[in-house]
């Protein structure tokens, strides 16, 4: 009971002492994004004739409602990621959506109005191939899950099994379809390739076999591929050699009846694959007798099966994209077709007879720098006068989701790739038109063309801009001031962009596992421009590097985006403006041979742009830009280019120099076996990162010289044997011009993931202690000693002592997603440590904490020093979470900038989520509060002068009495 | 002059320092149960070297290494002369500021037999030859092993490692090899501290235990804060009737 009170009581002082945001500041300084990644399965609601909820099953394993007027998210499960939680099929009935998750392993059942779970079933093992609603007396009740051996029936109100059965012969036989037609039986369709059907058919109501048999059909292999169930169950396959359609009545025949397309006078597209869709408005009853038939990439027919032969109702040529889509007993067919290279125009149809319904055009108008449209999902509904109306969801190949309402308005656009972010980089906006105007001014190029009188002129005029400018300012704060503050607001757009005072406003250029690159002002965390990359590899590694800021007018910024395919390792280049996201006029070189390394050098072009080196797979090494003066500068500076190549796979570390015919010749060769450890990863340090002080004052007043060496590498090994005795996870740091290894530790008994951040004189890694089953962090420091070898410059080539190294390791209570170091200005700002948890916080800790010099016993130095004592265990504190209740799903990375304000830092978390704010690590030591009581300040200024005025007079006129006197 | 030298000396007892440290964490590190029984004698691979003009590298043997294998691995090299012409190849490479280069083969320590020491390809390294020229060919080498006794790193500085362009007038500077030659082993890096930290947070409660003040239950410390907010509900209680009463009336 003491205790408890006695926790009460620490709950609350706790509580009182937290200080990170105010209420008043949320969603002041940061934003977020949810999104829920490529679709897989979507269906509109419509059990309520106005629902606005579509319900979305993802390739992220997320399972999501959205609403259908503004694209929001309603609600969102996210599941664990990998197989464990694919989603496999998504069934919707009434407001019930049953969800197949993780290969058949679990059957769920949600609530689609709130987003909660009505029951959820744990399945028997085994693969999951299908499933279906299943329906009797137009009552649908279970639902049937088809798995490679067995076949098993639930209810849909409380998920138990009604009965479970073996497929027979399910060694011989790939089972891949399960359907009913609301007749009391289920049918289980499977197929011997290249042989026969097996059709077993079951009792709805205690799962016996109600008839078996096998059909003849040894030119197929797939049924999901090739078959469909059309009308009142008539298995209809295509094959397309014999260039004909099968079909099979499953209540009885015993053989296939073959209808080659061209007695329908058909043709199929060279080398197509020809495809059936079929529709089923309603489980209990058989699907309808209508049925789509693609016959090439942009050629469908709307075909209609009667009676045992086919009719073809109509025609569509050229049409990319069909579907169809029910609203009480109406079926309609939606048909996309292409109307000019940026628009295409859908139309309704019937499906029963195939004709135009009236005033159904709908224009899509494709972004050009976006993809093709890929799937269609259509939302039909009754108008009033019982004619039916339809709203349409695009998804493109670039994963945006684009909803339509008639006669083309777009109502909202998701773009799901950001769910994937790869690469990042925060880019400084340019400066407005009057500023440009004043930097144009005072270019070289300008002051030598002209004279001495038209520079005055325009000194003059440029003068008179700003003074506009300025008054227009004025003006628009004083109009803006007497609205109410809601109502004040600063649509960004791409022309009114321009750099904020303290740079607190950037261009966030992102890079998406889709290929397509956006540009995200990161105040707002509205898409300014996006660009579509087509013909991106599945398993490219991208790797985004600017190579001219803005800080160069009238030169445009430039960024490059190298995309290397990881199996080949060919490359490409893509050079664009990262403000406006157009792309350069600047032509990349191609690259026929694979690409083994780049680097950015400081060195620059005429034209300020930085250059980019590549060297490849025969270790030549060409430039980009690659100007002759570009040439000059490099070959004189080659004897100081150095790089280095990581082969993981032979464990080998290999330096090379550069000569000045730009090719290589290799310096140093390290080579850890691969038998005994692997390289998980190498890291240097952020070039853009600044150390303001050399070393740290002791207790004693006497200094401790960081060790700075800029080309310093972090090799993370991982023991190959993961016996948990034996195993270990490997630090090397290796100065990466001369190879010299500086530092060799293991932590033994640990394993990876290992995390890591290298910067200034320290490593901090995260790791697995599989010894004591816990998350460990541990930091490595450098220091040089109590005197600098050579203080003025720092050269790997001559620092022959080796560092002080000091290392401390400590507890840490959760397991991390990614890890990233704060970055300012100058360097001047304390440092802290942002930690993505899986739990969706991002923690925000002091690198105070990961300190090796932290004593175990206190003395006065260390106090005077400021160490905290050391602890074993860092606490995970509620007021250190950044992001406070705004969770972001699976960080991947976090990625951080500076801003102009030294006490700043720009952070950006992504990964399902994308999350924007700033950080503190020092308070804002540069900035006054929110709050600050200008008025009294001025107010006691102004008392403080009136009083010195008048008491200066006062004191004269003593002065001029006593004179008199 | 009486400046400089201290820290000098500071400087070298801080790498020699840090040098001992090493080895003696190279003890802790060595894998229990390798098969230690067998006392092997040492054995030797080449170290060899290459400073050309043009820089392609034309390695040739500067001397042999003796590795002693074992628990406590250990390393040396016989004293090794450089020829006249060697002398003066030097030189004029170090006059083009050249590499000088140094490679050993992989080799595995641990190994019993001669045939499993050897591993296919080599550890390279190299210093600026006028660093070598002016250290007056004083080099500290050092060969990396990982935990199983792979070797698999070499680094070479020379003392001291600036290239001030001083010429080196003597050639018998440059005859003879000063080498500090080592060998280190990963260190092994300490875990979080736990013991010690519950020892002394042990040692806390102790002292606190010690104190009477301490010592006193739950009720004994607060009963003043008890007894005020018993008192201050009472009084908020019988407070509470006459307005309840109050809300009746009306």
């Amino acid at each position: 009971m003491a205790k408890l009170l006695l926790l009460c009581l620490k709950f609350i002082v706790l509580c009182s002492t937290v200080e990170s945001v105010f209420e008043d500041q949320v969603g002041k300084f940061d934003w977020r994004q949810q999104y829920v990644g490529k679709v897989r399965f979507a269906h509109f609601d419509t059990h309520v004739q106005s629902s606005k909820k579509v319900l979305l099953a993802t390739e992220k394993n997320v399972f999501a409602s959205l609403n259908t007027r503004t694209g929001e998210l309603f609600w969102r499960h996210v599941d664990m990621t990998g197989p464990e939680g694919n989603i496999d099929a998504l069934l919707l009935h009434g407001q019930d959506a049953v969800v197949v998750v993780g290969n058949g392993r679990q059957l769920r059942s949600w609530d689609i109005n709130v987003g909660g779970l009505n029951w959820e079933m744990v399945l028997d093992s085994g693969s999951f191939q299908a499933s279906c609603l299943v329906g009797q007396q137009d009552v649908v009740k279970h639902v049937a899950v088809l798995k490679k051996t067995a076949l098993s029936l639930h209810y849909l109100s409380n998920g138990h099994q009604k009965w479970i059965e073996n497929l027979p012969e399910s060694e011989a036989v790939d089972y891949q379809a399960v359907y009913s037609g609301g007749n009391g039986e289920v049918y289980a369709l499977g197929v011997v390739p290249h042989s026969h059907i097996a059709i077993v058919a079951y009792s709805l109501e205690d799962g016996e076999i109600i008839k078996q048999t096998s059909v003849e059909a040894p030119w197929l292999s797939d049924i999901q591929g090739s078959c469909a169930v059309i009308g009142r169950g008539m298995l209809t396959c295509v094959d397309s050699p014999a260039v004909s359609l099968y079909t099979l009545d499953l209540h009885g025949q015993s053989e296939m009846t073959q209808i080659p397309l061209q007695s329908l006078g058909l043709e199929v597209a060279l080398g197509f694959q020809p495809v059936l869709v079929s529709t089923q408005p309603n489980p209990a009853r058989p699907p309808l007798s209508e049925f789509f038939l693609q016959l090439g990439p942009e050629h469908h027919l709307l075909l209609q099966l009667n009676n045992d032969q086919i009719v073809t109702l109509r025609d569509f040529k050229p049409a990319l994209l069909v579907s169809f889509a029910t609203s009480g007993e109406k079926t309609v067919a939606a048909v996309m077709s292409p109307k000019n290279k940026t628009a295409c125009s859908l139309n309704l149809f019937s499906a029963e007879t195939g004709r135009r319904l009236l005033d159904t055009t709908l224009i899509f108008n494709m972004d050009p720098f976006g993809g093709k449209p890929e799937t269609l999902y259509v939302q039909a509904f009754l108008k009033k006068d019982d004619s039916v109306g339809y709203r349409v969801m695009v998804q493109t190949e670039d994963h945006t989701l684009t909803f339509i309402q008639q006669p083309g308005r777009v109502m909202w656009t998701r773009e799901e790739a950001l769910s994937d972010v790869v690469t990042m980089e925060m880019v400084d906006l340019p400066l407005t038109g009057t500023q440009a105007e004043l930097e144009g001014e005072f270019g070289k190029k300008a002051a030598i063309q002209d004279g001495l009188f038209s520079m005055l002129l325009k000194r003059l005029s440029s003068q008179l801009i700003l003074l506009q400018a300025w008054i227009a300012h004025l003006w628009k704060m004083f109009y803006d001031a007497r609205k109410p503050r809601s109502q004040v607001k600063n649509d960004v757009t791409i022309e009114n962009l321009s750099r904020d005072e303290f740079n607190l406003q950037k261009m966030m250029v992102m890079v998406t596992a889709s290929g397509k690159l956006f540009g995200i002002d990161s105040k707002t965390g509205s898409i300014l421009w996006k660009h579509y990359l087509e013909n991106i590899p599945s398993n490219a590694a991208f790797k985004l590097m600017v190579q001219r800021t803005t800080a160069h007018f009238p030169h445009p910024p430039q960024c490059t985006l190298l995309i290397k395919d990881k199996d080949t390792g060919l490359a490409s280049l893509h050079v664009f403006n990262p403000i406006f996201g157009k792309k350069s006029h600047v032509n990349p070189p191609a690259l026929p041979q694979p690409i083994l390394q780049s680097l950015m050098l400081p060195v620059m072009d005429q034209d300020y742009a930085k250059v980019l080196l590549l060297v490849d797979d025969q270790y030549k090494v060409s430039a980009f830009p690659s100007t002759k003066n570009v040439l000059q500068q490099l070959q004189e500076i080659a004897s100081s280019i150095f790089f280095y190549l990581v082969d993981s796979s032979q464990g080998r570390l290999s330096g090379y120099r550069l000569r000045t015919d730009l090719s290589t010749e290799l310096i140093w060769e390290i080579v850890l076996p691969t038998e005994v450890q692997k390289i998980l990863s190498v890291k240097g340090k952020r070039p853009n990162e600044h150390v303001h002080s050399q070393g740290r004052v002791m207790g004693d007043r006497s200094v401790l010289y960081k060790y700075l060496n800029p080309n310093l590498l972090a090799v993370v090994t991982e023991s190959t044997d993961l016996h948990q005795e034996r195993s270990f996870v490997g630090m090397l740091l290796i100065d990466g011009v001369t190879g010299r290894i500086i530092h060799e530790a293991v932590q033994r008994k640990t394993k990876g993931p290992v995390h890591v951040v290298h910067s200034e004189n320290w490593v901090v890694y995260e790791y697995w202690s599989t010894k004591s089953r816990r998350n460990e962090f541990s930091v490595i420091e450098l220091y040089e000693g109590m005197e600098l070898y050579n203080s003025t410059v720092f050269s790997s080539l001559d620092r022959p002592h080796a560092p002080q190294v000091l290392q401390q390791s400590y507890i840490f209570p959760s397991s991390i997603s990614t890890m990233e170091a704060t970055l300012t200005e100058k360097g001047i700002t304390s440092r802290h440590l942002l930690i993505g948890l899986p739990s969706g916080g991002i923690l925000s800790l002091p690198k105070m904490f990961l300190d090796p010099r932290r004593p175990e016993i206190v003395s006065e130095q260390s106090r005077e020093e400021n160490l905290i004592p050391y602890a074993p265990e860092l606490l995970i504190r509620t007021e250190w979470f950044i992001n406070y209740n705004q969770t972001v799903s699976r960080v991947r990375g976090i990625h951080t900038a500076p801003s102009g304000l030294e006490s700043t830092c720009l952070v950006v978390a992504y990964g399902l989520d994308i999350y924007q704010t700033r950080v503190y690590p020092s308070k804002q030591f540069d900035v006054l509060k929110d709050d600050y009581d200008y008025m009294l300040i001025s107010s006691v200024l102004f008392a403080l002068f009136f009083a010195t005025m008048i008491s200066k007079r006062l004191a004269e006129v003593k002065l001029l009495n006593r004179a008199w006197r | 002059m009486a400046g400089p030298l201290p820290c000098k000396i500071t400087v070298v007892s801080t790498v020699l320092f840090a040098l001992c440290t090493t080895f003696v964490g190279c003890n802790n590190g060595r894998r229990v149960g390798d098969g230690m029984d067998t006392e092997f004698g040492g054995f030797s691979v080449p170290l060899e070297h290459s400073f050309e003009v043009d820089d392609v590298a034309q390695f040739r043997v500067r001397g042999a290494l003796m590795l002693k294998a074992g628990r406590e691995p250990g390393v040396s090299l016989a004293p090794s002369h450089l020829s006249e012409e060697d002398r003066a190849k030097l030189k004029e490479v170090a006059a083009v500021d050249g590499l000088y280069r140094i490679r050993v083969p992989r080799v595995l320590l641990q190994a019993d037999r001669q045939t499993e020491r050897q591993l296919e390809g080599y550890l390279t390294a190299f210093v600026r030859a006028c660093a070598m020229v002016e250290s007056h060919l004083s080099d500290v080498i050092s060969l990396h092993t990982d935990v199983s006794g792979y070797l698999v790193g070499v680094s070479i500085v020379t003392l001291p490692g600036a290239c001030r362009g001083t010429e080196v007038e003597d050639e018998v500077d440059l005859e003879v090899f000063n080498t500090t030659l080592s060998i280190v082993a990963p260190v092994n890096a300490p875990g979080p501290e736990t013991a010690f930290f519950l020892e002394r947070m042990e040692q806390e409660s102790e002292k606190k235990g010690k104190n009477p003040q301490e010592q006193k239950s739950f009720f004994a410390k607060y009963w003043y804060l008890i007894l005020g907010g018993a008192i201050f509900l009472m009084v908020s209680n019988s407070a509470q009737p006459p307005a309840g009463g109050g809300r009746e009336q009306s």
